[in-house]
């Protein structure tokens, strides 16, 4: 099970309402290389992993992802708290008034909604963390964009952290391959 | 020793967590890793001292039976961290 914790993995503290930069943060919170998708698809795909190590590694990233998931909404919520109707819609996100307020929601930048389709669970070990590096590395290719986008130092910091959680993911699935290939090479004999 | 503020301990905690994080993910790979292990085990344990710290001054981090709460319950307490970013 999970337990919450009163606090966020990494401080989130922007002064500034900034709602074209709220919009381009749903990438990361509702899109397909999105934390949301990042969480389930890891969790999801520990059910069909070999070894005791992949199995653990799952768990723990699917389990960090989740803690992404609440930074991007925290960032969102707080470029966006204070907007009025108009100012949304001077910013691209009449759209997303009309059908959700200033209400959290699991959609991409351009307001497509999260769908299970973003995420691959293949039953294959070779497969789901060849998979899983990739997605590691569009996750980072997002947060460069990103961070290109904006000029905030309180909306850097946390992109920055993120960006780097990627990398350091990337590099643990590739072990977790690794680790995998031998499992297999050790099943084989003649 | 100056107290810390509320917001400081959490940052406190938040830095040393995050140095867990980063060391089990390290050690579910490399499980033989004694120096990564030794850093974990000291990391929990300053952790854990400093989790005790902050909750009996400001109530429960975590939910469900893994801290005590004082009259009337604690848990409900602002601030929340994904409103107020701590």
């Amino acid at each position: 099970m999970w337990i919450y914790e009163k606090k966020l993995e990494f401080p989130v503290k922007i002064k500034n309402k900034d709602l074209r930069m709220a919009k381009f943060l749903m990438a990361q919170y509702g899109g397909p290389d999105s934390e949301l998708s990042a969480s389930i698809r890891y969790l999801s795909q520990r059910y069909t992993m070999p070894t005791s190590k992949t199995k653990g590694l799952l768990t723990d990233i699917g389990t960090e992802e989740l803690a992404h998931v609440e930074i991007i909404a925290t960032m969102i919520y707080q470029l966006t708290k204070d907007a009025t109707p108009d100012e949304l819609k001077a910013a691209g996100l009449g759209g997303y008034y009309a059908e959700h307020d200033k209400a959290i929601y699991p959609a991409d930048a351009n307001g497509v909604p999260w769908t299970g389709a973003y995420v691959q669970s293949m039953g294959d070990p070779v497969t789901d963390l060849t998979e899983d590096m990739a997605a590691e590395q569009k996750a980072r290719s997002t947060y460069e964009h990103l961070i290109d986008l904006t000029d905030d130092p309180d909306v850097i910091a946390p992109l920055r952290f993120l960006w780097a959680r990627e990398v350091v993911h990337f590099q643990r699935f590739g072990e977790a391959l690794v680790n995998v290939y031998e499992f297999l090479d050790s099943k084989k004999f003649f | 020793m100056v107290d810390m503020t509320r917001e400081e301990l959490k940052r406190k905690i938040q830095k040393l967590e995050f140095a867990a994080v980063e060391l089990n993910l390290y050690l579910d790979n490399h499980p033989n890793e004694q120096k990564a292990l030794v850093d974990y085990n000291n990391i929990s344990k300053d952790l854990c001292a400093l989790k005790k710290e902050y909750e009996s001054k400001y109530g429960p981090l975590c939910n469900f039976g893994n801290a005590p709460s004082a009259y009337p319950w604690q848990w409900v307490n602002e601030p929340w961290p994904w409103e107020t970013g701590e």
